[in-house]
């Protein structure tokens, strides 16, 4: 049980910061030992010193007791380190074994597939690593992609695998799969370094983790011996609230009410299906679901990005269905769509302009067409102010911030709005723990303010413990509403995956008319 | 008037660097073909700026440029590429001179301002309307759009006069049309040399055009709504602003202007549809908008600057001897260099990452700002 991997006193510095300070970590033969910290606490650049990408300014790294320089991925993936990326770096259009071994194909001049997906199934069994080296990866689930990812680091003969944030883009049985496969690699001899931010990932499947933060390593626990408040504490470096309080709720009138909503595509596939539900003043209503299951189409339809194209949409007791997304900002819908950078905010402006960027047209911010940039500037400097947006210059550029503080910039122009109905999609994705613990608190503000609020979002435990209600979402078609306090986690696991407990799946009639067809 | 001061400051740094490494890398091409570029040059300065008629002509010749290059830089702003500003400018000149010598009963100022209307509605109509429709509605993409419109344009213009019975012809063995009425006609500035080099109150139309532009771009909501368009579709959608209707709009004001500044040449130079189809305007002032990256006040020094490339180009020609065509050399190099805009932080990048290795000691000492 040596070191297998130790780094000594590493240090790594861009202009301005200091992303690694000093860095100690071993990781031992046989363990999984988790890399945990904020986004931003150095875990990537470790990452990518260990992997060769980057070369250390001083310091060293020491692999089964000899020391070793890598000038690039390359040197480190011949020492016997293999990495798989947050973001797969797969070709959709070839099949699993023709990824694998890109780049090392058997035979000289001429590909021999059947070799190479012999190779492939032998490797499979033995790490019991499942795939079909036949399949073609863009057919495949992101599941399965991220086996053919870890199937590539052996191929290479990797004798130690790094895992950077492996569980973001997969569902609850995903994980617990890719668990069931890390626990396995790791009784094989396997050393794995698991980097997370999410303290029960790290709690379920690490032997020990290190925690990371501002750039140095804080402490390095045994996992068995720690809890997750403790955790949360060092990563953040002050007492974190992690259990989400929730006063009782006060439940007002209804305020959206959708009734058969249909939504297709723009190759006029359907997305959502005949679904319906409503949500009170003083609620969170979840939509919870598998990514790519209708769930954004659908509030994107609510919000009027997108056309709908059956049933109706009701709010506030008026019919919304063909209003212009404008006139429903104007009716009281306040919308933080998924992808803040792409839909939210417009990066070349500064926060100024991206803060009245819904609300140009109203006075104070514009007479008669004429802007008035002195109201807008005042109205910026005080939300920048009051929603501690960092850096507080409201002349910055919407690029300039950090994911965080854009998100910051969307929650405050929609909520200063104060809507009667707030849509919300992905409200934390890619932010961390004291950021998210921001967002919740904010939201649960508005829920006891008697704002009706509806949350989609791909984090079951965020999506549990905000909601009070939960309608489940799979294939286009609303599966179930169940209560937040009493549903478990593989009961919605299930719903998401199109599975009840009485073993049938709702279909609805399109359903049947798709299977229908030649 | 700070604001203006300093959109301008912050636009000129990059078109000036332009600028400069075209004019070196011309020097050292005139240099290598056997001439000495100071002379070259010095002619080429004193043949745009070197007395007052030279500077007439120079400023005379930047008019239309400025005009069109201002609505290019609208359309730049929508994220729009309008590349058929040349056909723009010839149905404008077709409108313009048609009321030009129509209409004589008007007074001058009624007649002037009705033949520019007509001029710029005929170039919406050509710019934005039609090309404007396409896009919005069925994705045609105005890049190729504007440019075919810019051919019917053109011919079309070539038709009204090239026939002996075509239908702006005057009677004659020359290809042109009547002229423009003398009470409809742009006055020139009263000065002699002025009057000679054709310099008219059109150079007055285009600055006061550039502020309107600017106006319009950053103090009203319908320069907002355009600029959120150009930037990011999905976003202004989100904001609440109709798409496809600011897409239409923003090439129709490019067009209006493409349209604008062929009356403005016609009542103010020409004073009548002729064989001057040469001029190729509508190209120049592409480049124009670009060196300017869409600035208004910046496409007022640009137009002066490709204006003066032009004029300066015969004089050179004549004094050193090397051939006019030298300026599109340098018009391209400007081209190429204000592109390259995004190839100078890439080089940059490339030669840290290069130098790195050297550099590595000096980092971990200095490293430890944070």
């Amino acid at each position: 049980m040596g070191d297998f991997l130790a780094v000594t006193e590493l240090t790594k510095a861009f202009p301005g910061v200091l992303a690694n300070d000093h860095i100690n970590l071993t990781l031992r033969q046989g363990e999984v030992h988790a890399i945990l910290g904020e986004n931003g606490a150095g875990k990537s650049t470790l990452m990518k010193l260990i992997y060769g990408l980057y070369e250390p300014d001083s310091g060293e790294i020491l692999l089964e007791g000899k020391p070793v320089h890598f000038n690039s991925p390359r040197d480190a993936i011949h020492a016997g380190i293999g990495m798989v990326h947050q973001h797969f770096m797969l070709i959709p259009a070839l099949t699993v074994a023709d990824n694998v071994v890109l780049g090392d194909e058997p035979g000289r001049i001429r590909y021999h597939r059947k070799q190479a997906e012999e190779k492939v199934r032998r490797l499979s069994a033995q790490y019991k690593l499942t795939v079909d080296p036949a399949a073609k990866v863009g057919d495949l689930s992101v599941g399965l992609q991220q086996r053919v990812e870890i199937l590539k680091a052996f191929y290479r003969k990797a004798k130690l695998l790094i895992l950077d944030e492996p569980t973001a883009l997969l569902t609850p049985q995903e994980t617990e799969e890719l668990f069931v496969i890390i626990r396995h690699l790791r009784d094989e001899g396997v050393p794995i370094l698991f980097i997370s931010h999410k303290l029960d990932e790290v709690r379920a499947v690490a032997n020990r983790v290190t925690v990371m933060r501002a750039g140095k390593t804080v402490a390095t626990l045994s996992v068995a011996e720690t809890t997750s408040q403790q955790l949360a504490n060092l990563m953040v470096g002050r007492d974190v609230v992690l259990r989400i309080e929730k006063e009782a709720q006060k439940l007002g009138p209804v305020l959206l009410d959708i009734q058969n909503v249909e939504v297709h595509d723009k190759e006029k596939h359907p997305r959502v299906r005949g679904v319906s539900f409503q949500v009170h003043a003083g609620e969170i209503f979840g939509l919870a679901g598998i990514d790519g299951n209708g769930q954004f189409e659908l509030v994107d339809a609510i919000a009027g990005l997108v056309n709908v194209s059956g049933g109706s949409v009701r709010f506030d007791g008026k019919d919304i269905t063909h209003l212009s997304p404008g006139a429903r900002t104007e009716t009281g819908i306040a919308y933080v769509p998924q992808d803040r950078q792409v839909e939210g905010l417009v990066l070349n402006f500064d926060l100024v302009e991206n803060l009245i960027l819904r609300d140009y047209r109203r006075r104070p911010f514009s007479r008669n067409g004429w802007l008035s940039r002195q109201a807008a500037v005042k109205f910026a400097e005080d939300l920048i102010r009051r929603f501690d947006i960092r850096p507080p210059d409201a002349l910055r550029k919407a690029a300039d911030l950090s994911g965080g503080n854009q998100q910051k910039v969307i929650l405050a122009r929609e909520v200063a709005r104060d809507p009667k109905l707030l849509i919300v999609a992905q409200p934390t994705r890619g932010l961390d723990v004291g950021a998210i613990e921001g967002v919740h608190r904010q939201l649960l503000h508005l829920r006891d303010q008697g704002k009706a609020i509806l949350l989609v979002s791909l984090e079951l435990d965020e999506m549990m413990s905000l909601s009070d209600r939960i309608g489940v979402i799979h294939n286009g078609v609303l599966q179930d509403i169940v209560d937040a306090k009493t549903v478990t986690r593989e009961k919605i696991g299930l719903l998401m995956t199109g599975s009840r407990e009485d073993g049938t799946a709702r279909i609805s009639s399109l359903d049947l008319q798709e299977v229908r067809k030649p | 008037m700070t604001p203006v001061v300093r959109s301008v400051v912050r636009g000129l740094g990059l078109p000036i660097l332009a600028s400069l490494f075209a004019i070196v890398i011309g020097a050292i091409v005139v240099a290598s073909i056997g001439f000495n570029p100071v002379t070259v040059y010095g002619s080429l300065l004193f043949g745009a700026f070197g007395n007052l008629f030279s500077i007439g002509a120079t400023l005379s010749g930047a008019v239309p440029l400025i005009l069109i290059g201002l609505g290019i830089a609208i359309a730049f702003k929508a994220g729009l590429f309008n590349i058929g500003a040349e056909g723009q400018y010839w149905v404008g000149a077709i409108a313009s001179v048609w009321v030009g010598y129509h209409f004589n009963s008007l007074p001058g100022w009624l007649h002037i301002s009705l033949a520019l209307v007509a001029g710029m509605l005929a170039g919406a109509v050509w710019g934005g309307v039609i090309p404007g429709l396409a896009k919005a509605y069925v994705g045609a993409h105005e890049v190729i759009t504007t440019m075919m419109m810019s051919y019917i344009g053109i011919l079309l213009a070539q038709y009204m006069i090239e026939e002996p019975h075509a239908p702006m012809r005057q009677p004659g063995y020359i290809p042109e049309s009547p002229m423009i009425s003398s009470h409809a006609q742009l006055p020139f500035l009263p000065i002699k040399a002025f009057v000679q080099s054709q310099l008219s109150i059109g150079i007055f139309i285009a600055f006061i055009a550039a502020v309107v532009v600017w106006f319009l771009l950053q103090k009203t909501t319908f320069g907002f709504q355009i600029r959120t368009v150009g930037y990011n579709q999905r976003a202004a959608k989100y904001a609440g602003v109709h798409v496809a209707w600011y897409t239409i709009l923003a090439l129709g004001i490019s067009g209006l202007f493409a349209g604008l500044a062929g009356g403005v040449q016609m009542l103010g130079v020409a004073h009548q549809l002729n064989d001057s189809f040469a001029s190729q305007y509508g190209y120049t002032a592409i480049v124009v908008a670009l060196l300017a990256r869409n600035n208004p006040f910046g496409c007022i020094i640009a137009g002066i600057f490709f204006a003066a490339l032009s004029t300066g180009g015969q004089t050179m020609q004549q004094v050193s001897g090397v051939p006019a065509s030298l300026t599109n050399v340098l018009t391209g190099l400007v081209v190429f260099f204000v592109a390259a805009e995004q190839l100078i932080p890439e080089i940059r990048a490339w030669v840290r990452r290069n130098g790195k290795g050297r550099k590595a000691a000096g980092i971990q000492e200095g490293g430890k700002i944070a």
